[in-house]
């Protein structure tokens, strides 16, 4: 058993009683709502009569099912399924007194990216969402877990979950990170080497040179994919990064209260002699740029690594299936395959630093022909940050579609979707077959860097072979 | 807050919440490792603001050929079964609680598999759905057994952690919280936690973060 983590200092600082299942109840101190799995939850509610307990602890905001295009977004949408969620969603926030970020609200986007921009996801906090990228906000070290939609019930009728504490796994990632190499590309390899079930029973605890040296951004892209490892949760320790980020921030303290409050921050942190119950050791030094070759995240290689043959991985059946759906070729490498779609965006890697690092790569560049580009912002505040900072011009110059926030092509329920078995470079988190919104699509996942260069060259190439922009756009101050 | 005496506990507003001892019926085999929930049910059939049809779409894609028709999947072969069986980190992926949704509408009452995703499983025990977990060479002999004899018995005992068909019993493991909620008639969590709602509002209030 862990003792002295920051998972167990929060865990027991949250914990309401003991469960006659064995479980225990845990208080959540944030509520992120989103339209697809809250409806039946406030359904479930009403039957029984119930109200939201902690309606100010609760925020809601629509990204799943939103268009991406401006026109798209009059009232009432197009797609009437898609205008009723999203009715539902207004009423259902508005009659328990919640906190909405609708079409109407220029900070509206995906849930993961307004919760932390925000302000609104702090150190030492329980956070949950229904949706399993809700490990995305460990990134501040808090726990933050995926929940379903009878757990979100349980969390407006009570302010709480039942839940049972978790392995504490350290995952300790060395080296220092090379030049076009980033967050995406070392959670990537953590998955490749731990396995996409290697979490189950387990939080990570993500540590060591490589983690450390990360901003905010790339963090929250880090823990973000954690449940693609099977982890419920990630988390890394706060740090000045942490405090940094969040001071200024529109709901996050301010003057003395926010140096109060850092005296929390500082007190969950794991102690310098925490207890793990697991320490593995991932080396990022000399990792290049990461390149999914197959149908989930596990399956995935260095750009300049010859894609496994199936007999070569954890799961040979799976691998050939993988690989006869993505049409990768073993013994080559993913250079040169080609690519229909390039999507940028998505509660991994929608925001700000993950726009600039990829404008960087298309600055006096273009698409190459027949590419179909998406720039999808992951909220309004994203978006207008980097059109005051000239930065959409670069995408727009370059021949990227320039759109308004959502969750977009990332799962396809809006109408950004992959058309037939078009390829598609993707900054996304998941790859499995027909996530994308065909059943024939290909998704290979990867950085947005190495996103911008497959759209300018059409195949998936290194980044590091380009001349990038030291700079981009003029930084604006909030 | 002991465990009720009866089959079925009342909650907090006299509903029955029903104690799930057994599930026995006939089994469906779903072969593979790491089937996500978008594959059990596909993004597109979540733009409904209720579960009412999901039976309809588990595994929609799978089920269907090119033209739309309905294909050789187990799901189509294996109607009026109730227990299904699968290998290796089933459910990963969404949290989307319509895949176990599905499932259930469409008939599943367990779950047999090698190992589950853990919000996927969490889902399963607020429906009331058992999952037990089985060594690998177990989980394909129940799906060999079940290809092979269809229409036989199979049992799931939650109390015993064991699989029953043809006179075999496999040991597996239900996680102790999932056991004691289906054995107690608590796996409906809302109105024991709903008991605790002044301790809960106790926890908020010493937070250090809650003033605001």
């Amino acid at each position: 058993m862990s003792e002295g983590t920051l998972y167990d200092k929060v865990w027991e600082r949250h914990k309401v009683a003991d469960l006659p299942n064995g479980q225990d109840q845990l208080f959540i101190g944030l509520h992120l709502v989103h339209e697809v799995t809250s409806p039946q939850a406030f359904g479930m509610l009403r039957e029984r009569d119930m109200e939201v307990a902690f309606p100010e602890r609760t925020v809601a905001t629509t990204d799943h099912i939103v268009p991406t295009s401006s026109e798209g977004r009059s009232r009432p949408l197009a797609d009437e399924r898609a205008e009723e969620m999203l009715t539902h969603l207004e009423q259902n926030t508005a009659e328990a007194g919640i906190r909405f970020f609708g079409l109407d609200d220029e900070r509206q986007g995906i849930a993961h990216v307004v919760g932390p921009e925000l302000g609104f996801v702090q150190p030492g906090m329980t956070v949950v969402c229904g949706d399993s990228h809700t490990s995305t906000h460990g990134a501040f070290g808090a726990i933050g877990m995926g929940i379903g939609t009878s757990q979100i019930r349980d969390v407006f009728a009570t302010g709480s979950i039942a839940a049972d504490k978790k392995a504490v796994r350290r995952v300790e990632v060395s080296g220092e990170l090379g030049d076009g190499v980033g967050a995406k590309d070392v959670i990537l390899h953590v998955i490749r080497q731990l396995g996409v079930d290697g979490g189950v029973g387990h939080v990570y605890e993500y540590g060591g040179e490589a983690i450390r040296s990360l901003d905010m951004e790339g963090r929250l892209a880090v823990c973000n994919m954690s449940i693609e490892g099977g982890a419920r949760a990630g988390y890394i320790n706060p740090d000045e990064t942490t405090y940094e980020y969040l001071e200024g921030k529109e709901f996050a303290p301010s003057g003395d209260e926010f140096e109060e409050r850092k005296q929390y921050w500082e007190s969950i942190r794991s102690d310098e002699d925490a207890e793990y119950d697991d320490v593995v050791e991932v080396d990022a030094a000399d990792l290049a740029p990461q390149v999914t070759w197959g149908t989930n995240p596990e399956q995935v290689v260095g750009v300049d690594e010859a894609v496994p043959a199936p007999a070569d991985t954890r799961d040979p059946d799976a691998a050939e299936t993988a690989q006869a759906h993505t049409e990768v070729t073993p013994g080559e490498t993913m250079e040169g395959h080609g690519v229909d779609v390039a999507f940028l965006g998505t509660c991994t890697n929608g925001r700000v630093a993950d726009f600039r690092e990829a404008a960087r790569v298309l600055k006096g560049r273009e698409v190459a022909d027949d590419v179909r580009a998406l720039a999808v912002p992951g909220s309004g505040t994203v978006k207008r940050k980097l059109e005051a900072e000239g930065i959409d011009q670069v995408f727009k110059d370059a021949g990227f579609q320039w759109r308004e926030a959502g969750c977009s092509m990332c799962l396809a329920m809006n109408d950004d979707a992959l058309e037939g078995d078009e390829v598609c470079a993707s900054s996304s988190n998941r790859n499995y077959v027909g996530r994308q919104g065909s059943t024939e699509g290909r998704t290979h996942l990867m950085s947005p860097a190495m996103v911008a260069a497959a759209a300018v060259e059409g195949a998936v190439t290194d980044v590091r072979e380009f001349d990038t922009a030291d700079t981009i756009g003029t930084e604006v101050d909030e | 807050m002991s465990g009720p005496a009866g089959d079925d506990a009342p909650d907090a507003e006299g509903a029955a919440v029903p104690a799930i001892r057994r599930v026995a019926g006939t089994g469906v085999p779903v072969r593979g490792d790491d089937i996500d929930t978008d594959q059990i049910l596909p993004a597109r059939f979540l733009k409904a603001v209720t579960f009412d049809d999901m039976g309809e779409y588990a595994f929609y894609d799978q089920r269907r050929d090119d033209d739309g028709s309905l294909n050789d999947h187990p799901l189509n072969e294996y109607t009026g079964a109730n227990v299904l069986a699968v290998n290796e980190n089933f459910g990963c992926g969404s949290s989307r609680e319509h895949a176990p949704q599905g499932l259930m509408r469409w008939g599943v009452e367990a779950i047999v598999g090698e190992s589950f995703a853990e919000i996927f499983q969490d889902n399963c025990k607020s429906l009331g759905i058992a999952t037990l977990a089985v060594d690998h060479e177990d989980a394909v002999a129940l799906q060999d057994f079940i290809e092979a004899n269809p229409e036989a018995g199979i049992e799931v005992d939650v109390r015993a952690e064991t699989v029953r068909y043809d006179g075999t019993t496999v040991e597996g493991e239900v996680p102790d919280a999932m056991r004691e909620a289906l054995l107690e008639g608590i796996w409906d969590t809302t109105a024991v936690m709903r008991t605790n709602l002044d301790r809960a509002k106790a926890v908020h209030d010493d937070l250090p973060y809650t003033d605001d």
